[in-house]
C-alpha cells in the first residue's frame, strides 16, 4: 500500500498535464467528431440496422471512404496505449528519477502499479470523452433519446475498448522495463503493433490455406476447417479478439462467427439478440482480452520486482 | 556495540563477473566513512545492496539492524541516498520535488512545508526553490540531491560520488555541508569518491576498495602507514653544494636506504625520520642545507601507489 496513492496521483497529474496527452486528446476528439458527423451525413448506410439500434450505427457504419469508429479503435487504440506506456520505467531510469523514488520508503511495486493505474485512468477518461461526443452528436442527429439496450451495449463496448487499450498500455510498460533504452522500447512497441494488427491476419490466412486449401469446389467441411484454423491463430491477437467483441456487441443480429452452414440457420428468424445472448457469443474473447492484459502486467511486475535499480 | 552498517561477506555476481566479492564493512554511529576505489571496484554495487535496490548473490547486509534485502522499507525510512547520477522531475520545481519526497515518506503535509524550507536553506537553494529542476545546473542538482537526502531526517546518509562534476567552490560547499550533517545532526555518513584529497579532509575512516572488497581500512593516517610502512619515509634536502664524500657519508648513516640526486637536490629514502643525522652529516662535509622537507604522503599518493603495485 505504501506510497501507491501518492505515486498514482502524481502520475495522473503528469499524464493529464503532458503534451503527449493533449495531442492524443485533440486527435481523438477530432476523430470522434468527424466519425459522428460523417455517419450522420450518411444515414442511408444504416439501412441494415434494426430500428431500435440506430444509435449503434454511429459506431459501426463506415461512411464513404472513411473506416468506421470500431476500426479506428482497434487499429489506432494500440498506439494510444503504447504511447502512454513505452517510457514508463525506462524514462524514469534515463532521467535518474527511479533511484530517487525507490530510495524512499515505498514498495517497489507501487511505482509500476501507480503507473499502470494512472495510464488506465487516462485511457478511461479519453474514451469517455470520445464516446460522449459520438453519443451526443448521434442523439442530436437522430432526434430521439437512446434506449437502455443501446446504452448498455455501448457501455460494454466502452469497457472492452478500455481493456483492449489497457493491454497495449501494459505491453508498453513491459517493454519499458525490459529495455534500458527508451528508443528500443519504442521500436519494439511499434513492431508489436504492426505484427498484431496487420501481419497476423496475413499469417493466419497463409497457414489456414496451407492446411486446408479452399479450391473452387470444396466441401463445406474444408471451408469450415479453414475458417477454424484462421480463427484459432487470430485468437492470440488482441486486435482480432477485440474486433469480434465489437462486432458481436454492436451488431445485435450477429449470431455466430466463422463459417456458418446454411443448414444451421435455415428456419431461424433474424430477430436481434439480447445483450446477454450477444455476450454469450464473445464471452471467451472477452475473458481472453482481460487475461492478456493481466498476464502482460503480471510479467512486467515479476521482472520489475527482481530488477536492479541503478540510474544510468 | 551495534553497527550502523554491517556487511558480511557480501557478494554480487553479474553473469559470471564478480562485481562485489566478499565485502566486509562496518560503520560506527556518527562517523564519516569514505569508500575509495578506482572505477568498477564495486562501490556503487555495494551501496545498492545496502539499500535493497539490488539483491546480493550471497552474504547479508544490515543497516541499523534491519536486513536490507528482506526489509528494505525500514532501511529506506531512515537512510538518505544520493545516487551517482541524481535526477529530479524536470517539470517540477525544486520545492515541488522535495514535497513529493516528503509525501513518499508519509510526512504529514502540515510538517512537510517547514522541513522543505529548512533543507532548502541548509543547501543554499532557497532563492531558486521555485525554479524547475530541469533548468538546474549540475551543481545545483547535486545540492538539491543533498536536500532530498536530508528532508526525511535520516540517521544514515549514503552519498555516491557527491562531488563529481562540481567546480571547486561547489565542492567546498558540499564538503562543508557533509561535515555539518555529521556535527550538527549526528548523522552517520557513507561517502564514495575518487577525489582523495577531499575525502582525506572530511572522513574519519576510509576503506580502499579493490576488485569488490575492502583491501585496507582505517583512519587516513593508519591507511597511509599500512601502505607506505614498508616504504619508510622520504626526506628532500637542497644543499648549498655537492661536496665530495657527502653522498657516501649520508649513505653510511644507519637507516638510510638510498639517495637520488638531481642537481643539488637529494631525495633520501630511509626507515624513519633522520633529519637530524642527515643535517649533521651535511654540516660535517662543509656545506649547509638550504631546504629541508619530509614528504607528507597524501592519500592521493597512497592510493596511486597502492594500485600501481597491484
Ligand atoms: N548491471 C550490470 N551488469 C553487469 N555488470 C555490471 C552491472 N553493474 C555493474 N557491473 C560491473 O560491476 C563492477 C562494479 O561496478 P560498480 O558500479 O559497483 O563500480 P564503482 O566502484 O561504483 O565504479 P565507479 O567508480 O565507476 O562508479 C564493474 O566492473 C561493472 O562493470
Ligand atoms: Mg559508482
Amino acid at each position: 500500500m505504501s506510497g501507491i496513492r501518492v505515486i498514482l496521483w502524481k502520475e495522473m497529474v503528469d499524464y493529464f498535464g503532458s503534451k503527449r496527452f493533449l495531442i492524443l486528446f485533440i486527435i481523438i476528439c477530432l476523430t470522434g467528431i468527424s466519425v459522428a458527423y460523417l455517419a450522420s451525413q450518411n444515414l442511408g448506410s444504416f439501412a441494415h440496422i434494426p430500428g431500435e439500434f440506430l444509435l449503434l450505427g454511429f459506431f459501426i457504419s463506415s461512411a464513404g471512404s472513411l473506416p468506421s469508429f470500431t476500426f479506428f479503435v482497434s487499429f489506432f487504440g494500440p498506439l494510444i496505449g503504447l504511447i502512454l506506456g513505452f517510457d514508463a520505467i525506462s524514462g524514469e531510469r534515463s532521467r535518474g528519477t527511479i533511484s530517487m523514488v525507490l530510495s524512499q520508503p515505498v514498495f517497489r511495486d507501487s511505482l509500476i502499479n501507480g503507473k499502470f493505474l494512472a495510464g488506465l485512468a487516462t485511457i478511461a477518461v479519453m474514451f469517455v470523452s470520445i464516446f460522449l461526443i459520438i453519443l451526443g452528436l448521434g442523439i442530436w442527429t437522430l432526434g430521439f433519446s437512446p434506449n437502455l439496450e443501446e446504452i448498455s451495449r455501448i457501455g460494454v463496448y466502452y469497457l472492452a475498448s478500455v481493456v483492449y487499450v489497457g493491454f497495449w498500455l501494459s505491453l508498453g510498460i513491459l517493454f519499458s522495463i525490459l529495455f534500458r533504452r527508451t528508443s528500443s522500447s519504442a521500436l519494439t512497441s511499434i513492431m508489436m503493433w504492426i505484427f498484431f494488427t496487420f501481419f497476423i491476419y496475413m499469417i493466419a490466412n497463409v497457414v489456414a490455406d496451407q492446411i486446408a486449401p479452399v479450391a473452387a469446389v470444396t466441401t463445406p467441411e474444408v471451408v469450415a476447417k479453414n475458417e477454424a484454423i484462421r480463427r484459432m491463430i487470430l485468437r492470440i491477437s488482441p486486435a482480432a479478439l477485440f474486433d469480434q467483441i465489437a462486432t458481436a456487441v454492436l451488431n445485435p443480429s450477429v449470431r455466430a462467427f466463422g463459417f456458418i452452414n446454411p443448414a444451421q440457420i435455415s428456419g431461424l428468424l433474424p430477430t436481434p439478440l439480447s445483450l446477454g445472448q450477444s455476450l454469450m457469443i464473445v464471452w471467451p474473447e472477452f475473458v481472453g482480452l482481460v487475461a492478456l492484459m493481466l498476464i502482460c502486467f503480471a510479467v512486467s511486475y515479476v521482472v520489475f520486482m527482481r530488477q536492479e535499480i541503478r540510474s544510468l | 556495540m551495534e553497527w550502523v552498517v554491517e556487511a558480511n561477506q557480501l557478494k554480487k555476481v553479474y553473469n559470471g563477473v564478480k562485481a562485489v566479492d566478499g565485502m566486509d564493512l562496518r560503520i560506527k554511529e556518527g562517523e564519516i566513512f569514505g569508500f575509495l576505489g578506482p572505477n568498477g571496484a564495486g562501490k556503487t554495487t555495494t551501496i545498492l545492496m545496502l539499500l535493497g535496490l539490488t539483491e546480493p548473490t550471497s552474504g547479508e547486509v544490515k543497516v541499523f539492524g534491519y536486513n536490507s534485502t528482506k526489509n528494505p522499507l525500514e532501511v529506506k525510512r531512515i537512510t538518505g541516498y544520493l545516487p551517482e547520477n541524481i535526477g529530479f522531475y524536470e517539470d517540477l520545481t525544486a520545492r515541488e520535488n522535495l514535497i513529493y519526497i516528503t509525501k513518499l515518506n508519509g510526512i504529514p503535509p502540515s510538517e512537510s512545508a517547514a522541513r522543505v524550507e529548512e533543507v532548502l536553506s541548509v543547501v543554499g537553494l532557497s532563492e531558486v526553490a521555485d525554479k524547475e529542476a530541469g533548468k538546474f545546473s549540475r551543481g545545483m542538482l547535486q545540492r538539491l540531491g543533498m536536500a532530498a537526502t536530508l528532508v526525511k531526517q535520516p540517521k544514515l546518509v549514503i552519498l555516491d560520488e557527491p562531488t563529481l562534476g562540481i567546480d571547486p567552490e561547489g565542492v567546498e560547499q558540499i564538503l562543508n555541508l557533509i561535515r555539518k550533517m555529521k556535527e550538527e545532526k549526528n548523522i552517520t555518513i557513507l561517502l564514495s569518491s575518487h577525489f582523495l584529497h577531499q575525502v582525506q579532509r572530511i572522513c574519519d575512516r576510509i576503506g580502499i576498495v579493490s576488485q569488490g572488497k575492502i583491501v585496507i581500512e582505517g583512519s587516513v593516517d593508519e591507511v597511509g602507514e599500512k601502505i607506505m610502512g614498508e616504504g619508510g619515509t622520504q626526506i628532500q634536502v637542497q644543499v648549498s653544494q655537492l661536496t665530495p664524500g657527502l653522498l657516501d657519508s649520508i649513505k653510511e648513516i644507519e637507516g638510510v636506504r638510498d639517495i637520488d640526486v638531481s642537481g643539488n637536490f637529494l631525495n633520501i629514502r630511509c626507515d624513519r625520520d633522520l633529519r637530524l643525522e642527515v643535517s649533521r652529516a651535511i654540516v660535517e662535509k662543509g656545506c649547509f642545507p638550504l631546504l629541508f622537507k619530509t614528504q607528507d604522503y597524501t592519500l592521493e599518493e597512497i592510493y596511486v601507489r597502492y594500485f600501481r603495485e597491484r
